[in-house]
């Protein structure tokens, strides 16, 4: 087309940028620092309609390459994110951010923890409140980074308290630490969002000193809180903070609850179903069943003896009383057209027997009351179980036998 | 035109211009001493004129500047490119005459700056002012302006009215801003009656001057010379001298941030020679550099095809008539000729010639070539035959990688110099800020980079592709012969290819929407398309222009067919 030969500034431009990005992609680091070079006169230039300028491309571009070269140092990094913060006071913060968490990555705590202060008590008329949000992080970080300290204080002196050995000032400032982590930490946790870090330091200094009440609040915040993004983390930190307090059974149920329905695959539900199994209440049990079967939904959990041995206890016990049989015949229903091959095939058992005893022991077991002794798995585990003379297997087989009856109830 | 005396030796009234912008008498030849010059006493009356005298001329303003005048500025400009010029070898004639007075005249018509002077004390002023190359050195800086006023009335201020207002305008008013006296007054200037002046216009003048004096440059050439730096006009504004602050609404004037586009250069050109009446270019004659016979044989040699196909291309050309003089030669404001671009013409004309004599329809050029090949086998005596294919392949080659290097190019120009530009005084703290910026980052990642800085710009050659006949690896195809295909027949070589397509079977009213045809690649031959890529890489123009031509020079090939076509046609509608 002959706009391709009309050249202009913005057209070679472009061009340039195209150069740069293509020479990104295939890592030709040298290559784009080469066509950067003849990029950086667009500043000079206003783009001010379009929707990404050039000080920002800049930024990004210049960080990427400066990340990868072979020869560039952190002192150059430093440098060149010292002129792109006076290039654009709308993105200052977000820059300074950036930067922080490189030096972070890089192991240079002391340096972010500078230029964190450093952005902290940064001022820019009206830019200051449109930039609260990343005001806020910036904070946050740095009351991470005290956590930290804390933390690192908190270790000496408990290594040294054991020598009988105390000192006053690093005592001084550990807790000096955590009032300034403390109060950043609280602050950002207050916004929507999913801060499962500043949550877990925060409550953790919070316990250290004894507030557990302000702890407890903070995580049901969290967990509960509607305006709060859905997060699984939030209800397990709680349920972890619960289990340490000691809380009872019944908010230990509660907390794990949502989780359940969030994320049935979670490793925490087999500890959910072993609480709901043990429940005087029926509907409590009749939900352990149901989140077993649904733990053992996802391959995550195919080869979990812990979980297996969940299901096969609780079908055993059910079986044994001859009580809530449908129980298990509602559970079976959806899944009995695919669990068969999921996790009883013929090659699984032979697999199963090779590597883990006792995972196959378990799947034997609700593999036999679920589909009968006749069905592949059953017979081909406890055939050799038998053959190896184990007791449990030889166990196995004659329990199944007995409430072979129990298979029809349950398939019919 | 307006010289209306009689001849001295002839009496008759039939005047011409020469070379040196002397009238001449057509009749008789007699040369005067009478230089162009203003008859109308128009100026009297006018009181749009602007007459800039010593008196009124402050020389020097608060900030080391002083007053200039956006035309002076472009006489700079047209200076400098003439200097360039000269230093690639076109004579000295161009810069110091041809160039100075269609610049004079150009500034009488669009009455930029009144010209009333005796005959004959002009032509000295005017070159001691073009030919100082230290404007600052003089005391008193006679300027073009200055030296064009009335010499002999100093003393009266012609004070216009009109011209003190608008003086005070531009100092008052600071949304008009400008270093020059006169940058917002020129933006604002109706465009269409006095054809203003534009950093592309300055391409034409030059180019305008080129041609008067038959130099072997081509428009495609002096462009590409421009790209490549040779010729100032990027950035040109580092030429002024220090006194000369440029600022505002020059910015918009002088600093351009994009090419000259062909088109727009050559129409201007055009326009240019109209509004200044000039009359009949000298004669474009076949021993011309820009007659299509020999820019055909500068662009056969660089595209690597045989010298045999020179004798095609001529017979072409004589066929068609476009080596007649009068076909060639420009003569100014006459709409009922099409003009000439020389380059883009001699280009067509080869395509065409490629189209007779191998068909290039994707099938049958390839057939030659195998049948070329075949032959050359058991070729033991003479040159080898031209083989399509092989040329093919060695110069599909080399285009791919320059047109690679000129894309990378285009894509690492420096637009921006050293010297800074501010709009205004205000932006001039933040101007500076970002040139540091720019120059750290450039310093920063140009470490980086590994290679070295660039190096100089390569030097002006008018070959950008060279095949050497001492290369023994063949892929030199100058020498080569066409009897693969040709076949003689009667005494004549004739095309052993008996068909040829028409790239379009009706041409477009130019005057309507632009152009002769609308080309689209995916419409054409892929061989087509790859040799409009070959020029169209060498003549830095996009392939529809070649196609354009192509296709005037088809109908007028075959013009006898088509004539009796459309006849038949029309005739079956009856």
């Amino acid at each position: 087309s002959s706009d391709e030969h009309k050249l202009n500034f913005k057209k070679s431009k472009e061009a340039c940028l195209n150069y740069i990005q293509d020479a990104m992609l295939q890592k030709q680091w040298k290559r784009a620092a080469e066509f950067l070079t003849f990029y950086a006169e667009s500043l000079e230039k206003d783009y001010s309609r379009e929707h990404i300028g050039p000080s920002e491309m800049i930024w990004r571009i210049g960080t990427e390459i400066l990340c990868h070269h072979s020869h560039s140092s952190m002192k150059e990094f430093s440098c060149f994110i010292e002129q792109m913060k006076t290039l654009g006071v709308k993105r200052y913060l977000k820059v300074c951010l950036e930067h922080v968490f490189h030096l972070l990555c890089n192991g240079q705590i002391d340096e972010a923890y500078q230029s964190l202060s450093l952005a902290e008590s940064w001022r820019f008329g009206e830019q200051t409140a449109i930039q609260d949000k990343e005001m806020k992080l910036i904070q946050a970080y740095r009351g991470l980074l005290d956590y930290y300290s804390w933390s690192k204080q908190k270790n000496i002196l408990l290594e040294h308290g054991l020598d009988g050995f105390a000192d006053l000032s690093v005592e001084q400032e550990m807790h000096s630490c955590f009032r300034k982590a403390a109060m950043n930490l609280k602050e950002i946790i207050k916004i929507p969002g999913v801060w499962d870090l500043f949550v877990k330091c925060y409550v953790d200094l919070l316990e250290f000193y004894g507030d557990h009440n302000e702890a407890h609040q903070v995580l049901n915040e969290y967990a509960y809180n509607s305006r709060f993004p859905a997060n699984p983390n939030a209800h397990v930190y709680l349920y972890q903070f619960l289990k340490r307090q000691g809380k009872s059974k019944k908010s230990l149920i509660s907390a794990l609850k949502i989780l359940h329905d969030i994320v049935p695959s979670h490793e925490l539900m087999i500890d959910f179903n072993t609480m709901l199994q043990k429940s005087k209440k029926r509907k409590k049990r009749r939900l352990g069943l149901e989140v077993i079967f649904a733990a053992l939904d996802y391959a995550g959990s195919k080869e979990n003896v812990k979980a297996w041995s969940c299901l096969a206890r609780q079908v055993k016990q059910i079986v044994i009383s001859e009580k809530h049989l449908d129980w298990i015949k509602q559970e079976w229903n959806s899944r009995k057209d695919w669990w068969p091959a999921f996790h009883f095939s013929r090659y699984l058992a032979k697999r199963n027997w090779q590597e883990n005893k006792s995972l196959s022991y378990e799947k034997a077991l609700v593999a036999g009351i679920l589909l009968g002794k006749d069905c592949k798995y059953f017979k081909y585990v406890s055939h050799q179980g038998c053959k190896a003379q184990v007791k449990r297997f030889r166990m196995l087989k004659k329990f199944v036998n007995r409430h072979s009856p129990v298979y029809l109830r349950i398939s019919g | 035109r307006d010289f209306n005396e009689r001849c001295a030796q002839c009496s008759e009234v039939n005047w011409g211009l020469t070379d040196g912008g002397r009238y001449y008498c057509r009749s008789c030849h007699n040369v005067t001493e009478r230089t162009r010059e203003v008859v109308n006493t128009d100026f009297m009356t006018n009181s749009r004129v602007q007459t800039i005298s010593k008196g009124l001329r402050k020389q020097e303003k608060t900030d080391g500047g002083c007053e200039w005048y956006v035309c002076e500025g472009f006489q700079l400009v047209l200076k400098k490119q003439a200097e360039a010029l000269e230093s690639l070898g076109v004579c000295p004639q161009m810069k110091d005459e041809i160039l100075c007075n269609f610049w004079r005249c150009y500034l009488q018509k669009s009455k930029q700056a009144y010209c009333n002077r005796p005959a004959g004390e002009t032509v000295k002023a005017l070159s001691v002012c073009e030919s100082s190359t230290d404007v600052d050195s003089e005391p008193e800086r006679p300027s073009l302006v200055h030296s064009l006023s009335l010499s002999e009335s100093e003393g009266d201020l012609q004070t216009d009215c009109s011209f003190a207002s608008s003086m005070s305008k531009v100092s008052e008013s600071t949304s008009v801003y400008s270093g020059s006296v006169d940058g917002s007054l020129y933006l604002m200037k109706n465009q269409k009656e006095k054809l203003r002046m534009t950093m592309p216009m300055t391409l034409s003048f030059c180019y305008m001057a080129l041609l008067w004096l038959r130099e072997p440059i081509t428009l495609s050439e002096l462009l590409r010379f421009v790209v490549e730096g040779h010729i100032p006009y990027l950035n040109i504004f580092q030429h002024f001298p220090e006194k000369m602050k440029l600022c505002g609404l020059d910015l918009k004037i002088f600093c351009v941030e994009s090419w000259p586009v062909y088109e727009e250069v050559h129409n201007k050109m055009l326009e240019l020679a109209a509004f200044l009446e000039l009359p009949r270019f000298p004669d474009i004659t076949d021993s011309c550099f820009l007659h299509p016979d020999m820019l055909c044989i500068k662009y056969l040699m660089e595209a690597n095809l045989p010298d045999e196909l020179h004798n095609w291309t001529c017979r072409v050309v004589k066929k068609i008539g476009i080596g007649e003089v009068d076909f060639l030669t420009l003569v100014p404001g006459n709409k009922s000729t099409r003009k000439v671009k020389y380059d883009i013409l001699a280009a067509a004309v080869i395509v065409v010639v490629l189209k007779l004599l191998f068909l290039l329809d994707d099938h049958y050029e390839w057939l030659l070539s195998d049948f070329a090949e075949e032959r050359n086998k058991n070729n033991k005596e003479g040159g080898p035959y031209f083989e399509l294919k092989k040329w093919y392949e060695v110069v599909k080659h080399s285009l791919d990688v320059e047109q690679k290097k000129l894309d990378e190019e285009r894509a690492k120009y420096v637009w921006r110099c050293e010297k800074p530009l501010f709009y205004s005084v205000k932006n001039k703290s933040k101007v500076l800020k970002r040139r540091q910026i720019v120059v750290n980052l450039q310093n920063q990642f140009g470490k980086l980079s590994g290679s070295v800085r660039r190096a100089e710009k390569p030097n002006p050659s008018s070959f950008q592709l060279s095949w050497s006949e001492e290369n023994t690896d063949g892929s030199c195809f100058h020498g080569h012969n066409l009897k693969g295909i040709l076949q003689e027949k009667s005494g004549l070589l004739k095309a052993m290819n008996p068909d040829y397509w028409l790239c379009t079977v009706k041409l477009c009213n130019e005057k309507l929407c632009g152009h002769l045809a609308h080309y689209r690649e995916v419409d054409f031959p892929q061989s087509y398309h790859f040799v409009l890529r070959l020029f169209s890489f060498l003549l830095r123009i996009p392939p529809s222009y070649i196609h354009d031509e192509v296709c005037m020079i088809e109908h007028k090939l075959f013009n006898k067919k088509l004539y009796k076509k459309l006849k038949y046609n029309t005739v079956l509608r009856k």
